[in-house]
């Protein structure tokens, strides 16, 4: 009882102070999150829905995460470059080959900078493709199923971090390599680094109509490193820039040895010249070992081909194709703003933002105002190029993004903040605290021709205080920002899956409407599909047990199995027999050495079991599918290997 | 107090055990319920009724049959049954679901349809299609998305099978 009125006094005591401090708000107009209506504003009340899409990459977790804006609400992790035992990703027979590369199977990667298909430099909403940086891969996303449907993996590659831009009819995805390699591989000592290593960008095609990627051609560069890029768009169409760090090609201690030069180069590539080259057979065919992974809606199922060649570029075979610009202080964004005539460099180790002009760039080309050259690629003088600076007194500037109304929005790393600023004028009009040390920042369709200039979300690094505390490790925080207006509003911090490097977002009512419900059992093409019950059977193929199941609220047909033996190799090919929207069936079998499967309505999945013990062992369906789930259930009898028993396979006796 | 409570816990698992143990003695399996006379009111179990003046709950609210079966329906309509509805029905015997044989001698056309099309809606709302969900285990019968002449045709069907 004095206890109960304890907890009574302290309750009133914490409201007079809430109620205190929600008056001291009012008074003051006060601004930040702790305003009602910044509340408001990301409130999304339960059972509406999120005004945006926001992917962001994850990281770490080798992963694209889907988010709503503004509400901050996690939809989906999409699996993309790492094996994801929630789905099977990576794990079941059919998608196995999607992370198949020249090294082997390599089930992780570090998802770096998601990229929305674009048409006429809007974004179309048909893919979204993301980089891997360790071993070098892209990736495209469906954003009709919101699946993984195809990685092609870069050869000649290493961090594969100036990936995966579009240009502005997504005619290209374009990959640049990050380090510098011997190309071709080979055995040579470190320090003969300079003027040996060589940087590839590589242009990768997109089949307008289906998506797929080809490797049309990469551009041999010098051995920088190539940080980021953008495409050009609207009158720098044709163009792609990429920023480099390292022209001192230093191989050790690049801490030091790589910020020497007051001045790096984004390097400017005018790829409709090369494509024109490459068209008219120009080129250099050089060997090369590299996967093509391609899922087939249709079947299910993805497959990998090895490619054995790609064609190479020497840009000093194609005058007037590649020049540098030099930009202050190595460098790390480059971006483009919505018109393609300023091309932004953000010095990491600078306080300023250097701003390029495109008709200048033109003119200083057509002049030939060059400052010499680097490895015979011809470097434009930087005061020839400069549009402007914006002197923001901040510090470690890297990226920015556009609300086409004429502003920039760029993050400061050291000193953890968002700075608005005016395009033309360079006048830094607002700038707001981030919590804490922001790396990429997104405005849906902020490197685009046409941004949604409604939100800005800063992806930050570190979170410290930001949540509760979950021990040393903690997810990154992200932060949300009103830009309607001259002023930033700071709304609402949430976290993020891994770690979030660059996002790409898009209005919802892009996506959502043509969003897939379900798999037709009438379209599914898998080999092993059962699209009617009468076709589960189980059939043995020397060691091999091929278990033909279909499954629907709420039993697997067959349930019953008896005559397989230890030593076999069971396959478990499941089609979901149901025809509605979100009525997933899960199947995990005891002991398996690999994951469950999560299997959508019309679809198909395999599982392998290899039963090491005789006895009679139990699989269940894992997704709560219905009243009846836990009796969702059945048995596999293993006898000993040298059992004579018959395959036999029931339903209810059947 | 804890004692009390631990005590009557013994002392009920004691009569669970002895009871399981008896029923085990005489019957060989446990069967729970079935002893103990439950007071049914003798009412016809839902799959049994005769219901053709009710055309249920839906989008479904006329229909009237051809005298003739159109046979192109029937023939997609029995490939339609096999992949979307085979799984839980069964034309010989009682299953998941119930045995579609004879259904047009129980059910209304409109009934049958509207079941096919909604069949959450109809177990939420109609008397029927409760009692047949509580009768076959509480098993709901699964939307498998099919257009209105996709199940026109599965009717079609079902009235071949009689």
């Amino acid at each position: 009882m004095i206890k109960y009125k304890f907890q009574l006094g302290s309750l009133f005591i914490a409201l007079m102070l809430l109620t205190s401090c929600g008056n001291n708000n009012g008074q003051k107009g006060s601004s930040g999150a702790l305003n009602s209506s910044a509340a408001e504003k990301v409130y999304v009340a339960p059972g509406e829905q999120d005004e945006f899409y926001a992917f962001m990459s994850g990281g770490y977790s080798g992963n694209l995460t889907v988010y709503g804006l503004p509400s901050g609400r996690m939809f989906k992790e999409i699996p993309v470059f790492s094996q994801f035992p929630t789905s099977g990703y990576g794990y079941s027979e059919e998608t196995k080959p999607m992370l198949q590369t020249s090294h082997g199977f390599v089930p992780w990667d570090d998802s770096h900078h998601p990229d929305i298909s674009q048409t006429n430099g809007e974004l179309d909403g048909r893919w979204i493709f993301i980089n891997g940086n360790n071993t070098p891969r892209i990736a495209r996303i469906s954003l009709t199923t919101f699946e993984t449907e195809e990685i092609i993996e870069v050869p000649n590659s290493a961090g594969n971090h100036s990936s995966s831009f579009v240009t502005e009819n997504t005619e290209y995805v374009v990959a640049g390599t990050r380090f510098s390699v011997p190309i071709p591989q080979r055995d040579m000592p470190i320090n003969e680094y300079k003027g040996n290593f060589k940087g590839s960008l590589s242009f990768i095609s997109v089949d307008p109509e289906h998506g797929h990627m080809d490797i049309k051609f990469q551009i041999i560069m010098p051995g920088f490193n190539y940080d980021l890029s953008h495409p050009g768009r609207g009158k720098s169409h044709g163009w792609f820039f990429f920023t480099t760090y390292n022209t001192e090609e230093a191989s050790t201690l690049q801490e030091v040895n790589a910020s020497q030069n007051d001045k790096d180069f984004i390097a400017a590539i005018n790829w409709k010249k090369i494509e024109a080259y490459v068209n008219n057979g120009g080129g250099t065919k050089m060997p090369a070992n590299y996967a093509h992974n391609v899922y087939d809606e249709g079947t299910h199922t993805a497959t990998t081909t090895m490619k054995k060649e790609v064609l190479t570029v020497n840009p000093l075979d194609v005058p007037g194709a590649v020049y540098f610009l030099p930009t202050p202080k190595s460098p790390h964004g480059c971006d483009v703003d919505p018109s393609g005539q300023y091309i932004i460099g953000n010095g990491k180790l600078s306080a300023d933002l250097t701003v390029h002009s495109f008709d200048r760039m033109i003119e200083a080309i057509e002049g030939k105002k060059f400052d010499g050259e680097a490895y015979g690629i011809p470097i434009l003088k930087f005061e020839d190029v400069l549009a402007g600076t914006v002197k923001s007194g901040g510090l470690g500037p890297l990226h920015t993004e556009f609300d086409g109304k004429g502003n920039a929005y760029t993050t400061f790393f050291i000193s953890s903040e968002v700075v608005k600023w005016k395009l033309g004028t360079w006048e830094v009009i607002d700038r707001k605290p981030t919590y804490y040390s922001v790396g990429h920042l997104m405005i849906p369709g902020g490197n685009s021709a046409k941004p949604f200039g409604k939100y800005v979300v800063a992806l930050n690094k570190i979170t410290k205080d930001r949540y509760l505390p979950t021990g040393p490790e903690m997810e990154h925080s992200a932060q949300i920002y009103d830009i309607s207006g001259e002023k930033m509003e700071l709304l609402y911090d949430f976290p993020t899956h891994g770690e979030p490097h660059y996002a790409a977002g898009c209005p919802a009512s892009l996506l959502a409407p043509k969003s897939k419900k379900l798999y037709r059992l009438d379209e599914n093409k898998h080999p092993y599909a059962v699209t009617s019950p009468d076709q589960a059977k189980v059939v043995r193929n020397g060691k091999e047990v091929h278990v033909y199941m279909s499954t629907i609220r709420s039993h697997f047909t067959p349930d019953n199995i008896e005559g397989v033996k230890v030593g076999d190799k069971v396959y478990f090919h499941i089609t979901n027999q149901e025809q509605d929207f979100d009525v997933p069936h899960g199947f995990a079998m005891i002991g398996q050495n690999t994951s469950e499967l999560l299997i959508m309505p019309g679809q198909t999945k395999t599982s392998v079991w290899e039963p090491k013990q005789v006895g009679v062992w139990p699989f269940y369906c894992t997704d709560f599918c219905s009243a009846l789930h836990q009796e969702m259930q059945g048995y596999v009898r293993v006898s000993p290997a040298n059992s004579d028993l018959e395959l036999s396979w029931s339903l209810g006796g059947d | 107090m804890t004692r009390i409570i631990k005590l009557t816990f013994l002392l009920l698992l004691g009569i669970l055990v002895s009871c399981g143990g008896k029923e085990e003695k005489k019957k060989g399996e446990i069967q729970i319920g079935k002893n103990s006379k439950v007071e049914t009111k003798n009412e016809t179990p839902a799959s049994k009724r005769i219901t053709l003046d009710n055309k249920g709950v839906g989008k479904i609210k006329s229909l009237t049959l051809d005298a003739t079966i159109d046979n192109a329906m029937v023939e997609r309509g029995a490939a339609l049954f096999k992949t979307n509805c085979a799984a839980c029905h069964k034309i010989d015997k009682r299953f998941i679901g119930p045995n579609p044989t004879g259904i047009l001698k129980r059910r209304s056309p409109e009934w049958i349809m509207n079941m096919i099309l909604d069949p959450k809606l109809m177990t939420e709302e109609d008397q029927c299609a409760k009692d047949l969900l509580i009768e076959f285990n509480g098993a709901a019968m699964a939307n498998q998305n099919m257009t209105e002449a996709q199940a026109r045709d599965i009717l079609e069907y079902f009235r071949t099978l009689k």
